[in-house]
């Protein structure tokens, strides 16, 4: 049984959170007394209709508002699949919220009110969810029951939603009509849609291959911690603990360590203290080198041969988050990247992206909570980085602000 | 090494538990890389017991390179605590002990009295002091997403400020795997490394590791309280009244908590395989059916939270 994340994704109120409360219903994953509480909860609020949102909004001032403010995390599973269901707000004052939620999804569900069609917020989500590399999209054309479950609406929307795609270069992309509220073509198909002959929600979830998203090419492993028990019977044991990134080790592999650019050969590969031949991404594992050499936290160990880009200059796709700081060029900040921190100033401002026609626009002076905008970067160090498109892993990193230590942006590596 | 299997193949074996178990060890190490002064948070349960085999898998064949801390209510089950000092001693970690009972001394704190009377919520001063005593930067819990709902807001490093409060509407951007452990002096992170993993994804962990676990969450006879539908174990220090019945019951705990607030399930499940099953078919939620305290108001543990508690 493998695991798949995914996120909902989409405007305020499209109902995000009602799909989700939808899934968990149908799938029977909701277990009796969290069901009264919802139903409770649902009385005291409203006019005694079950609101399923209300089993992922469960902040206070969530259900207050009646609004999802930041992201829930929910489970459950049918016999083939474990599902991570990751319900984002739609707010655009909570985007970031949401790219936190997307950036380790495989997976997103955008959603789209069937009485609305394509706004501001379905563009600015799926923007996110391209430029994040989610493997697989699907829209949901939901609240189907309120435009008399019509197909004409139906193919209006999915011909705007693809020329968007198209614009976007999303690749996988699957478009399915629903009603999380009343439950069609999410877990069971719809009767009142017999036009709709493709998949439920659940169905395209339980099958979609995820095996293939993993970059098994591009041997890397952020050092995390140096393991040096330095008893009696282990006074030599020197072993670089960290978690596969991407690709594959083998025992008699050549390595470089960056950014050192010595070289090396795995003497052993252990997971958790057992040794093993060969270990993959994601798994976690401690690697052992035959000669001694210089290695701490914050270095990437690479398969020889295939390394990454070594640099200081840094060019990236960033997602600003900082709702009371700007990004001006000549800033600094902390910038996290796989284990290693290192000090960096902004260079340049390239353009910022529109998020309505995805144009770009330049002579950009800052950027501020919720844009997106093409940077550069100079860093204190050389930083051996992939590029995000290639290999995500190895190509995202983090701003950090560096006095109040907030994460105030996501970038995107390019190579 | 002429039967190297392909990465692919790799992969598809790694299954679910493998996946959660990487990812719970990886966060481990970056609390191990990343602070100067961790701490595990040390409860007696199921499930900072399997945390602690999980850090014992991230640092071997080196020991945990922090120590395990119990805040302890002074109202433990007796089998949990004697557990707790077995498990300390075995796995060679240091053992940091802090009571509750001593707080109320020293601060002249106010208990709850009666019916009911727990001291989940003055277990937050004992962890708060215990903390700026050892200048611990960050603490290692065993929350999962899946059991409440204010928990599956939370973040992985959760940031607390100087007076250990979450605040659940400004909460940092976490993304990928890159938690940013950055504070000031005072304040503090709590990190979770088995935030996705589901009750049943522990129980299923502690059944392939075959890790030992307290006697109590197996099928035992016990002296009981039967108050308002719930199985409360007897003790001196539980107030009681007219309505309360004691009884002899065949029960095993579904979580350990304090016995002031944790209800026992009715239950001949003697071994692991059986409570797995029983988990398995259960139709209430694990908080739903043994925590008392929880079942008081709607928001309970968001509330909790934001005053500094795990
Ligand atoms: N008629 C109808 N109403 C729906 C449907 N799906 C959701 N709704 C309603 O739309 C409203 C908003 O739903 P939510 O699920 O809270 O929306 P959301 O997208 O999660 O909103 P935010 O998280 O705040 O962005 C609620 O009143 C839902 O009951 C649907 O398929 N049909
Ligand atoms: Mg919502």
């Amino acid at each position: 049984m493998d695991i798949l994340r995914f996120i909902t994704a989409g405007s305020v109120d499209d109902g995000k959170s009602t799909l989700i409360g939808r899934l968990l219903y149908d799938t029977k994953s909701i277990l009796a007394d969290q069901m009264e509480a919802v139903e409770r909860a649902s009385k005291t609020r409203g006019d005694g209709e079950i609101d399923l949102a209300l089993l992922t909004d469960g902040l206070r001032s969530e259900r207050e508002q009646g609004i999802t403010i930041d992201v829930a995390y929910k489970y459950f599973q049918t016999p083939n699949r474990k599902f991570i269901s990751i319900d984002a707000p739609g707010h655009i004052q909570y985007t970031r919220n949401m790219v936190t939620g997307a950036s380790n999804a495989d997976l997103a569900i955008i959603l789209i009110d069937a009485r609305q069609g394509v706004v501001e917020q379905t563009r600015r989500h799926s923007l996110i969810a391209s430029l994040l590399g989610i493997p697989h999209i699907v829209v949901a054309v939901n609240k189907m029951d309120l435009v008399g479950y019509s197909e004409d609406a139906f193919l209006q929307i999915a011909q705007e939603y693809k020329k968007l795609a198209d614009k976007l270069g999303i690749k996988d992309l699957k478009i399915i009509p629903v009603s999380a509220l009343a439950g069609d073509n999410i877990v069971d198909k719809s009767e009142a849609m017999p036009w709709y002959t493709g998949e439920t929600m659940l169905h395209f979830l339980e099958n979609v291959n995820v095996l293939n998203d993993l970059n098994l090419t591009d041997a890397r492993m952020a050092v995390q911690y140096v393991l040096r028990p330095q008893t009696e019977e282990l006074h030599d044991y020197r072993g670089y603990a960290g978690r596969i990134q991407s690709g594959v080790f083998k025992k008699g592999d050549s390595i470089t360590v960056l950014p050192s650019e010595q070289t090396s050969k795995i003497a052993k590969i252990e997971v958790y203290g057992e040794e093993v031949e060969e270990a993959t991404a994601p798994q976690s594992v401690t690697i052992l080198l035959e000669t001694d050499v210089d290695i701490s936290r914050g270095d990437l160990i690479s398969g020889a041969g295939n390394q990454p880009i070594l640099s200081q200059d840094v060019e990236a796709t960033i997602c600003w988050m900082d709702d009371r700081k700007e990004l001006k060029v000549g800033n600094k900040y902390t910038l996290q990247h796989g284990t290693s921190l290192v000090r960096c100033s902004v260079k340049g401002i390239e353009y910022r992206i529109d998020v309505n026609n995805y144009e770009h626009l330049e002579d950009i002076e800052s950027l501020k909570l919720n844009d997106i905008a093409k940077v550069t970067l100079r860093t204190a160090k050389p930083l051996a980085y992939d590029s995000y498109l290639k290999n995500r892993a190895n190509g995202a990193a983090i701003l950090i602000d560096e006095t109040s230590h907030v994460t105030v942006g996501a970038c995107m590596v390019e190579a | 090494m002429s039967n190297i299997q392909s990465p692919e193949s790799i992969v598809q074996r790694q299954d679910y538990l493998d996946q959660l178990e990487s990812e719970a060890i990886y966060i481990m190490r970056e609390v191990a890389g990343q602070f100067e002064r961790p701490a595990l948070l040390f409860s007696g349960g199921k499930d900072s017991i399997t945390l602690v085999r999980l850090a014992q898998k991230a640092f071997a064949p080196g020991k945990i390179p922090f120590p395990l801390v119990h805040i302890d209510t002074g109202h433990n089950f007796p089998e949990a605590t004697q557990y707790r000092d077995w498990l300390a001693n075995e796995v060679g970690a240091k053992l940091i002990v802090r009571q509750v009972e001593d707080t109320i001394k020293a601060k002249g704190l106010k208990e709850q009295t009666g019916k009911n009377a727990t001291r989940n919520w003055l277990q937050t001063f004992t962890l708060l002091d215990t903390i700026e005593e050892f200048e611990f930067d960050a603490c290692i819990g065993g929350a999962r997403r899946d059991e409440e709902k204010a928990r599956a807001k939370e973040r992985i490093f959760s940031f607390r400020d100087e007076f250990g409060q979450w605040d659940p509407k400004r909460q940092r951007p976490e993304l990928w795997n890159l938690f940013n452990g950055k504070i000031s002096k005072g304040e503090n992170v709590r990190c979770f490394p088995i935030s996705n993993w589901t009750e049943l994804d522990v129980w299923s962990y502690i059944e392939r590791e075959k890790i030992p676990l307290p006697s109590i969450y197996f099928s035992h006879q016990r002296e009981m309280i039967l108050r308002d539908g719930n199985l409360l174990a007897n003790a001196d220090f539980i107030f009681k009244d007219e309505n309360d019945v004691i009884v002899t019951k065949t029960v095993r705990f579904r979580t350990v908590g304090d016995m002031t607030c944790t209800a026992a399930v009715e239950s001949d499940a003697d071994t692991i395989e059986k409570v797995v099953n029983e988990i398995k078919a259960t139709r209430i939620s694990e908080r739903g059916e043994t925590r008392i305290d929880d079942q008081q108001t709607e928001a309970a543990m968001e509330d909790r939270k934001k005053g500094g508690y795990f």
